[in-house]
């Protein structure tokens, strides 16, 4: 009850801490905020000769934009990877950067991951604006119900990116591991998701000594969806598929009720622990 | 109960101590279901009632656990039992400046920081300028605070606070820093909202403060509430019971401090370094402090604060002002405050000193008032105010 309200009186809250983040974050350098745009660039540019070019992987084809660029596919994927993977790195680092504000002053402590989230959103929309520019021009498509789609697809990473935030950021004020943890741990999901490769490599592949396909197991990884499903409504101009949305909208609201209540239960002692 | 602002009832906090203090996985899988922690009640059973209005002073030594309770009326710690109930607006001053984000600016900062404090946006720019000239920040607004002084940074974190218009205010030892204007202004703001009829809780260890400011005063030992009342008698009750329990003080001075490091005798001595009981004005003397260290005490700081007799105060040496702070100190000993001339005009003095860490915050021994001296007439002829500024006066007539 009382949270509740809390929560509507904290928006501006969160709209302030969510400034406070961006603007700290490339305050003092000289490129500032070209930085997070430099960095996914630098990304798509190793993959694209690592993946492209060494390895000549090809986006598979389908739908009626008709593109091809590797990079391009690529990107559609790798920027909703990166924005998620920011929102829950920085949700981790959050609590604890953050420690002589919990100490010394009361506010609902959810505000911090949500910022966390909510800048890395900002990037993100900025990010796959400029993308859905570079698409445009590339391929020979238009369609203002995918596009719309595509930001349905986003809302539902940031609401998995808060839940898997408030989630680690917590369990990381107990143990510190968890940071750690997880930079490993996101070094292997994305190459358990079908983003710098195209799922089509996988096809008629068996796990070792067993005679389960290869692409069944990818499909119970909710990012698997995520990332086909980006695909779909940006690269290929189509509709996503019903069930791989609602697979993957079930993962984001669970996890969003798991951190919920994780965070709930663990936030009375934070000032201590910190 | 219409008119009450805040409301403790059986209030218990508890503390875990870690033995090995070791956040890792591997640390708790180890240890398993053993238990290895050790509790600490650093509140227990406290039940209280501030109604709306009143300016209630929470005191004890350190670690009596009124910090903790503060900090459970603020919402940052949460009570293990009991009840807390605190109506109206709230703001609290735990530390100045604590939400600011070193790289920001000021306006960032003032902006964020209503924020935390529960103000929205369009209060704070109607508010803005006013938060601006009360902290005096001038054209440094738009700098990173990391640039301000720390004095800029605690008034415009002060100014902040005050300026959400709390109905209730809960301070922690606010007033101790800052320098002298800062701490009138403090004072003074303090008084218009007690007369503007909000709540202010507070907790400090200045008794000064204490006594000028509040109605009721809740006396904090061991977690427990000691005694509840009065603000007169509780702290005549408490400063007694700290002289009491160091059982030293034998001359009937109030006597604080938590005890590691004592002043056990105050002398004056004259030019020629023999002890003497009065000062001339002009000549040159020598205060003497005897110490004894019960532990090795890291950068203790030694303070000599100097009064009339009426209390009004003259002038405050200390070893961390003169840049003379020993790295650690144990053992008993001796520290000198060479004067080359006495500038105290005739008339009586007292001397307070003070052994304190290197923040002059936590307190190791203070007695107050503990020796009273007369400055006899000496080489000056001033006799207006209390001290002389060893004038050279130069008459040049011209043309």
């Amino acid at each position: 009850m009382t949270t509740l309200a809390e929560y509507r009186s904290s928006r501006e809250l969160l709209s302030n801490l969510t400034l406070r983040e961006l603007r700290s974050k490339y305050k003092r350098s000289f490129l500032g905020w070209a930085w997070s745009l430099l960095n996914p660039l630098a990304n798509t540019l190793v993959y694209t000769v690592v993946f492209g070019v060494l390895f000549g992987a090809k986006p598979p084809n389908g739908g009626p934009s008709h593109l091809k660029v590797y990079a391009l596919y690529l990107l559609c994927a790798l920027l909703p990877w990166n924005f998620f993977q920011a929102s829950v790195m920085s949700s981790v680092g959050g609590l604890i950067g953050n420690g002589n504000l919990i100490k010394k002053t009361y506010f609902p402590r959810e505000l911090l991951p949500a910022s966390a989230v909510g800048a890395a959103l900002v990037s993100h929309l900025i990010e796959m604006g400029l993308l859905l520019v570079v698409l445009l021009c590339f391929g020979d498509y238009w369609s203002l119900e995918w596009i719309l789609m595509t930001l349905v697809l986003i809302l539902l990473v940031s609401v998995f990116g808060l839940g898997a935030g408030l989630l680690f950021s917590v369990l990381n004020v107990y143990f510190r591991d968890i940071e750690h943890f997880l930079g490993i741990f996101f070094l292997l999901w994305i190459y358990a998701t079908p983003i710098v490769y195209p799922p089509t490599v996988l096809a008629g592949h068996h796990l070792p000594g067993t005679h389960i396909a290869a692409l069944t197991v990818l499909q119970v990884n909710p990012m698997t969806e995520m990332a086909s499903m980006f695909r779909q409504t940006m690269f290929y101009g189509g509709p996503p598929d019903p069930w791989a949305l609602l697979y993957f909208a079930l993962w984001a609201f669970g996890l969003l009720c798991l951190g919920l209540v994780v965070f709930g239960r663990l936030e009375g002692r934070l000032a201590e622990e910190l | 109960m219409a008119d009450t602002a805040v409301l403790a009832e059986h209030v218990s906090k508890k503390f875990r101590l870690m033995k090995e203090r070791n956040n890792s996985l591997k640390a708790a899988i180890m240890r398993g279901r053993r238990v290895v922690a050790e509790d600490f009640w650093a509140v227990r059973d406290v039940s209280f009632e501030v109604p709306t209005g009143e300016t209630f002073g929470l005191i004890g030594e350190n670690g009596s656990g009124k910090s903790t309770m503060l900090k459970c009326l603020t919402r940052i710690l949460r009570p293990e039992t009991g009840r807390i109930e605190v109506r109206g607006k709230v703001s609290s001053l735990l530390e100045l400046g604590s939400g600011f984000h070193p790289e920001l600016s000021g306006r960032e900062n003032v902006f964020l920081n209503g924020a935390i404090l529960g103000l929205s946006q369009k209060e704070l720019r109607r508010r803005f300028d006013t938060i601006v000239d009360y902290a005096g920040i001038g054209q440094f607004i738009d700098e990173p605070v990391k640039n301000y002084s720390s004095g800029m940074y605690v008034r415009l974190g002060f100014s902040v606070a005050i300026n959400v218009d709390p109905e209730v205010l809960l301070v922690d030892e606010v007033l101790a820093v800052g320098d002298e204007g800062f701490q009138r202004k403090c004072n003074e703001k303090f008084a218009d909202m007690k007369a503007e009829g909000r709540t202010i809780i507070l907790v400090s260890h200045a008794m000064s403060s204490v006594q000028n400011m509040c109605d009721r005063v809740a006396w904090f030992e061991h977690g427990q509430l000691r005694e509840l009342g009065n603000t007169r008698e509780v702290i005549e009750h408490y400063t007694g019971s700290v002289d009491v329990e160091r059982g030293v003080d034998d001359s009937g001075h109030p006597r604080w401090g938590s005890g590691e490091a004592r002043v056990n005798g105050v002398e004056l001595l004259g030019g020629d370094g023999l002890p003497v009981d009065r000062l001339t004005s002009g000549s040159p003397a020598t205060v003497r402090l005897r110490y004894e260290m019960h532990e090795p005490i890291a950068q203790p700081v030694f303070a000599c604060y100097v009064t009339t007799v009426n209390g009004q105060p003259v002038s405050a040496p200390n070893t961390r002002a003169s840049g003379c702070v020993p790295d650690k100190l144990d053992g008993s000993g001796h520290v000198d405050i060479h004067l080359d001339e006495v500038r105290l005009l005739p008339g009586t003095y007292e001397l307070t000193p003070v052994i304190s860490d290197i923040t002059m915050m936590k307190v190791f021994d203070h007695r107050q008032n503990v020796l009273r001296f007369d400055v006899e007439r000496g080489a000056t002829g001033e006799e207006w105010g209390v001290t002389t500024l060893s004038p050279r006066w130069e008459i040049v007539p011209e043309g």
